[in-house]
């Protein structure tokens, strides 16, 4: 069984945004969602690195551990998936996040939050696979295809890698040793309590 | 170099332009005989290794406890790539505040449950008079229970959101812990706000009667009453009901604001700050569940005769006498001094 994981290699992202992109147009994500981002650290000064960022899937989700109606759960494949006919939108999902990948939609008064998005891995929900339930609340199950996620699949620089942990992480591996240099996994250290060697 | 800079500040007052080609001269001269030192390492280190100039992860996060940069979409609190806090935020929510809020609730029932069986309920030594005297009017009654039927619905819904998965899912299913929890959550928000009411109004209601006093050292040297058979005098409210009325003031008071902060979540605070909003809300709510079980035993079945002040509004004067003697006495001056009046007969 695969153990799926995202490896952002940092020093080929060149923040062109189109993995938000392709995310947003695949899964119908909401107006005012991002289920993935990119970010940019010292922007414009020497060595600034840009990362693209969603949900890592982490090992024992920490986002799992502290749902208070249990509405989140990780499959068989190592994909953080939630129910979002369980969520509350407590938003305690967001406070242990290490990487702020939940997702609310403003709705009604106050701070009010709907039912929490974030990105599924292109795998939907616990709805029946490639149903049209499942692609109303969730988005495409391109998993149950298949197919991996859609964002690192059209990356334009291969930047963005998914698939299974052992594979990408050979991938990335061997990248370092033919060109010399690699700042690391970003987030594995937090998500995996591991990381790779460079 | 400075006899050269000051001749060129003497020649700015003669002619600006001249003095501005001059100091031009002076920066070119400077920058081609004395190159940067570490220009040409900088550029063959560059050449080989891109990274080795780059941001870090891990040395970002031993320098910082989130990591951010710049984002292109309106969501600010996204520009957060890494915070490794969440980790220690779950270990707070689903250990430490698990294991205080059952130390501190369970912790309080037993010990009730230990008092009752001891001491058993206060009696009234000299049993009724079946005369009253008013000790609390309607408005106050009003208020404790406005705020008291808030405070039952807070902390129901409130232990929900921590202990309801563990001790209520099992029981009812997934489904409907969720429906409900829903509601609870609905419930918690908008309760808040009579809730918060009712604390305000307490504290300028009663903040009169509530400033500790020598009588209280007292009151508290002698056990109180509970302890022991002594019954020390006290004024209207006794040192215990002082130390209640400030743990609803100050435990109300907090658990608004940090509760407030969570209920606008990101308008006034950053995620560091929400998670302390919680861990403050959390840690104030069970401590406060536990302080008003013990109130609720004292005003119900730990002493007779005490539930009809806030249930009717008035007391037995044996009761009175026995449980708040200052007071009373300074009532029945009160009485006695307006009664001749009241009382005169008529003169025809």
């Amino acid at each position: 069984m695969a153990r799926m994981k995202f490896l952002c290699d940092a020093d080929r992202c060149i923040e062109c945004n189109a993995c938000v992109t392709a995310c947003k147009n695949e899964n119908e994500v909401p107006w005012g969602i991002n289920r993935r981002r990119v970010v940019t650290i010292n922007d414009g000064k020497p060595g600034e690195r840009s990362v693209s960022m969603a949900c890592m899937h982490c090992t024992d989700a920490p986002c799992q551990a502290v749902c208070p109606t249990k509405a989140i759960y990780t499959t068989d494949d190592g994909v953080v998936l939630h129910s979002k006919d369980l969520c509350i939108g407590c938003g305690y999902c967001f406070y242990a996040c290490p990487f702020g990948a939940p997702q609310y939609p403003q709705v009604s008064n106050f701070g009010s939050r709907g039912k929490m998005d974030k990105c599924t891995y292109c795998a939907g929900g616990p709805e029946l696979d490639g149903s049209k339930e499942e692609y109303e609340k969730y988005g495409a199950n391109r998993l149950a295809e298949g197919k991996l996620p859609l964002c690192a699949e059209m990356c334009s620089t291969k930047s963005l890698l998914a698939g299974d942990g052992d594979e990408v992480a050979d991938i990335y591996k061997e990248r370092v040793a033919k060109r010399g240099y690699g700042s690391g996994a970003w987030g594995w250290m937090t998500a995996y309590r591991e990381t790779i060697e460079s | 170099m400075t006899k050269l800079l000051s001749r060129i500040r003497v020649s700015v007052g003669v002619s600006a332009p001249l003095a501005r080609v001059l100091l031009f001269g002076v920066v070119v001269a400077c920058l081609v005989v004395v190159p940067p030192a570490g220009a040409q390492q900088r550029g063959a280190e560059t050449a080989v290794n891109p990274t080795a100039s780059s941001v870090k992860e891990q040395q970002l996060l031993r320098e910082m406890r989130i990591i951010s940069g710049r984002g292109s979409i309106p969501d600010v609190k996204s520009y957060n790539i890494e915070q490794p806090a969440g980790r220690e935020w779950r270990q707070f929510h689903e250990i430490t505040l698990h294991w205080l809020g059952t130390i501190a609730i369970l912790g309080m029932l037993g010990l009730l449950v230990l008092f009752y069986l001891i001491r058993g309920m206060v009696r009234l030594e000299h049993g009724r008079s079946w005369r009253t005297i008013v000790r609390f009017n309607a408005f106050e009654r009003l208020v404790h229970w406005m705020t008291a039927t808030c405070f039952v619905a807070l902390a129901l819904s409130g232990l929900n959101i921590t202990f309801g998965k563990e001790l209520l899912m099992p029981l009812v299913g997934e489904e409907t812990f969720a429906t409900w929890s829903q509601w609870a959550k609905y419930a918690h928000d908008y309760l808040s706000f009579p809730f918060t009411l009712g604390v305000a109004t307490i504290l300028l209601m009663w903040v009169a009667w509530n400033i500790p006093t020598r009588l209280d050292v007292e009151w508290l040297q002698q056990g109180g009453g509970l302890v022991g058979g002594k019954h020390p005098p006290a004024q209207r409210f006794n040192a215990g009901q002082k130390m209640i009325y400030w743990i609803v003031i100050i435990g109300g008071a907090s658990a608004a604001a940090s509760g407030y902060l969570l209920m606008f979540p990101f308008y006034l605070t950053d995620i560091a700050g929400m998670q302390l909003a919680q861990m403050t809300h959390g840690v104030v709510a069970v401590l406060f569940v536990a302080a008003m079980l013990a109130h609720v035993y004292i005003g119900t079945i730990g002493m007779e005769g005490a539930f009809e002040a806030m249930w009717n509004g008035t007391v037995d004067f044996n009761w009175a006498k026995q449980h708040h003697s200052a007071w009373f006495e300074q009532e029945s001056a009160k009485a006695q001094a307006s009664a001749p009046e009241g009382n005169m007969a008529p003169a025809e």
